[in-house]
């Protein structure tokens, strides 16, 4: 057998990430969205001038694996102590990371207020569909016929309402200069949400404004499904209602 | 039948994967089987088949950060691996 | 040099002289002019003052900033504080620099200042000024406060001292110099392997576990020391009382004023002003209530300090409430208790 030189072309962890080791599901797509995190503010060379701010969720256990800044907020409030913390600090990259029980439920105020204000932070909204943490519970978020712990014949619209849109809800807002929603349902999808994450902390470092990027997540814990089958789900049940898509770049929206 | 040639390979930290069977499917050439091998935890771990091309959709897909991605320096000889 | 100043405006250059650098609030009487005050002076000195969308949010932009290593303030009134308890719990918990300005409306909020209306455990060191000169050197000292220990600080006002207008010498007061702040998440630690996570779940950067039962007791020590070393109060006529009037905040004024006036009259009476809310000044107390004969409480509330007054005199001497709810038609806590003749006579009626 031939012996071969190879060139290493990818890491097992990010430079920015102090271990691999947490408890989170597996097939959770969560810790895919904090690679790309971790990642891109090391390409940017932002190490020693990033802060971030993490809600309260499944999430929350990768606070101590990030080799950043960080301020842990309550439930939902992660936006209010982020533009306190830029307004201090203009120039370090701001972002939150948070779960769509935080930021859509809990939060939803504090992320339509940060947007219209146009403070210049990035919002991450890791999007599965259930509060994760507490069991698998209805969010704001949670699509119609989706199953839940409180909606176990699936969420119909005169029982339960209607899904909220965050994307759609935010990208109107004036202060709004970056919004777009991606996915981790494949390599592609990855790859593409790494890209929206670049362009969001883009035009936070170009003083545009606020940015927002929400994730697609899997949980296939909180669905109810076998992990092989979480991604197929997201994009099938969740992606349907939430699009991916880049929805407003450079302050104007993206009509499709 | 000439077998499959590598471009590229992996290396696998099979302890501390959980046997999601993510990278399985986002594998583009299909290199990655669960084998029956099992690790401290119980879970089934993946191995890689011949093929491999390096492009890391693995890694991006894998939520324990068990893949470190190589890409070969030259084209493969005639041999297999 | 003496400045004729509304209290609110006092109260925010003392802040602005202490170094605070940026504010967050919600209008709402009568802490709006406070709000008013900074969002007028901050932007000169290079600082924020947010109108927040409400007082959760005000609370939580003062987190942000503070958890950089700023100077930083909120304030509200009682409803106002109401919703910011939450936010108070936990970033006591996580040992942030605060301070908070609740200009209440009466008195009705010492239980929500001392008890506090968040979770679990913890504590807000809380100043009561009676006047805006002391307001002025309490914010100064709000702000030491809250550095030196890590805990955040409430600053106990009311409708009477925003809105008076008193002659104010306007001077910075030379506490230590802020300290070096090595523990705030200012965005430089980053990529070393020691980032500053500023959080209260007791968890550890680089470390799977979590323990904040070992983190939560640090702090419970934390705030035994400042019970120990932070009780303030103002005392006078103690010296052959045989009744003792205990009060705090403007309405001590009304208190201190007439027990001046029944001391030069001959009558044995006595005054007691906690300056600390908490750490309540409860050795100090007892010693002042030792050989009197009866103690009476003038708050302008249902009685709450009466609970802690009861708590340190134990059964020395009996305890009475010569106080009660009074207030205006909008509820701002202008009752009729705060009239100098009324509080005399009530004085006077504790002894019969």
């Amino acid at each position: 057998m031939n012996e071969r030189s190879a060139t290493r072309t990818g890491e097992f962890l990010p430079r920015l990430q102090l271990s691999p080791d947490h408890d989170l599901c597996p097939g959770c797509g969560e810790p895919l969205v904090l690679r790309l995190i971790l990642e891109l503010i090391e390409e940017l060379g932002l190490a020693e001038r990033a802060i971030g701010v993490v809600g309260i969720g499944c999430y929350t256990a990768l606070a101590p694996l990030i080799d950043l800044d960080l301020i842990q907020a309550l439930h939902g409030r992660a936006p209010s102590l982020a533009t306190g913390a830029k307004r201090m600090r203009p120039e370090a990259l701001l972002f939150t990371l948070q779960g769509d029980g935080d930021m859509v439920n809990e939060g939803l105020q504090e992320v339509i207020h940060t947007a219209a204000r146009g403070e210049s932070v990035t919002c991450i909204l890791l999007n599965n569909g259930v509060f994760g943490e507490t069991g698998g519970h209805m969010t704001a978020t949670t699509v119609l016929g989706q199953r839940t712990k409180n909606t176990l014949e699936g969420r119909s619209a005169a029982q339960h309402g209607h899904p909220i849109q965050l994307c759609e809800m935010i990208a109107p807002l004036g202060g709004a200069a970056y919004v777009a929603r991606g996915s981790v349902h494949d390599a592609a999808n990855v790859s593409r949400t790494r890209r929206m994450l670049r362009r969001a902390f883009e035009a936070q470092l170009r003083g545009e404004g606020f940015s927002l990027v929400e994730v697609l997540t899997m949980c296939p814990t909180g669905w109810f499904v076998p992990t092989a089958k979480g991604p197929g789900y997201l994009d099938e049940v969740l992606g349907s209602v939430h699009r991916v898509g880049e929805l407003k770049r450079d302050g104007a929206l993206i009509t499709l | 039948m000439s077998a499959a040639v590598s471009r590229g390979t992996v290396v696998i930290a099979a302890e501390r994967c959980k046997g999601c069977e993510l990278c399985v499917p986002a594998c583009p050439p299909r290199v990655l089987a669960m084998s029956d091998t099992r690790n401290a935890i119980g879970a089934r771990v993946p191995e890689l088949l011949p093929g491999c091309t390096g492009c890391g959709a693995c890694l991006l897909v894998c939520p324990d950060f068990c893949f470190e991605v190589y890409r070969y320096d030259a084209e493969a000889s005639a041999c297999a691996d | 040099m003496r400045r004729l100043m509304e209290g609110s405006e006092a109260i925010a250059d003392a802040a602005l002289a202490a170094g605070c650098r940026f504010f967050a609030g919600y209008p709402m009487t009568p802490f709006t002019e406070l709000l008013e005050s900074f969002a007028a002076k901050l932007p000169a000195l290079g600082g924020a003052c947010i109108n927040a969308e409400s007082e959760i949010e005000a609370i939580g932009m003062a987190w942000g900033a503070a958890a950089t290593g700023a100077r930083a303030a909120t304030g509200s009134t009682g409803q106002g504080l109401a919703l910011m308890q939450e936010s108070l719990s936990e970033l006591t918990r996580a040992e942030l620099p605060l301070v908070v300005f609740n200009m209440a409306r009466g008195q009705g909020d010492y239980f929500q200042a001392t008890r506090g209306g968040g979770h679990g455990d913890y504590r807000l060191i809380v100043l009561a000024p009676i006047d805006v000169g002391e307001a002025v050197a309490l914010t100064q000292e709000a702000f030491h406060l809250a550095d030196q220990w890590r805990n955040p600080v409430l600053v106990m006002g009311d409708y009477l001292l925003a809105h008076t207008q008193e002659a104010v010498a306007a001077r910075t007061y030379d506490f230590a110099p802020p300290p070096q702040k090595p523990w705030a998440a200012d965005g430089s630690g980053g990529g070393r392997k020691s980032p500053r996570h500023v959080s209260s779940l007791g968890t550890t950067p680089g470390s799977k576990g979590i323990d904040p039962e070992s983190f939560w007791q640090r702090i419970q020590a934390k705030h035994e020391a400042i019970a120990a070393a932070e009780p303030r109060f103002e005392a006078e006529a103690i010296e052959g009382a045989e009744l003792l009037v205990v009060a705090f905040g403007s309405l001590a004024r009304f208190a201190r004023h007439a027990v001046r006036e029944l001391r030069a009259e001959g009558m044995r009476v006595g005054y007691f002003r906690p300056i600390t809310l908490w750490p309540f000044p409860s050795e100090a107390l007892a010693r002042a209530a030792a050989q009197v004969r009866r103690v009476a409480v003038l708050e302008q509330n249902a009685g709450q300090m009466i609970d802690d007054v009861r708590l340190a005199v134990l059964g020395a001497a009996p305890v009475h409430g010569i106080g009660g709810i009074s207030t205006d038609p909008s509820g701002f806590g202008i009752g009729a208790l705060l009239d100098p003749e009324g509080v005399r006579e009530r004085i006077q009626g504790a002894v019969r």
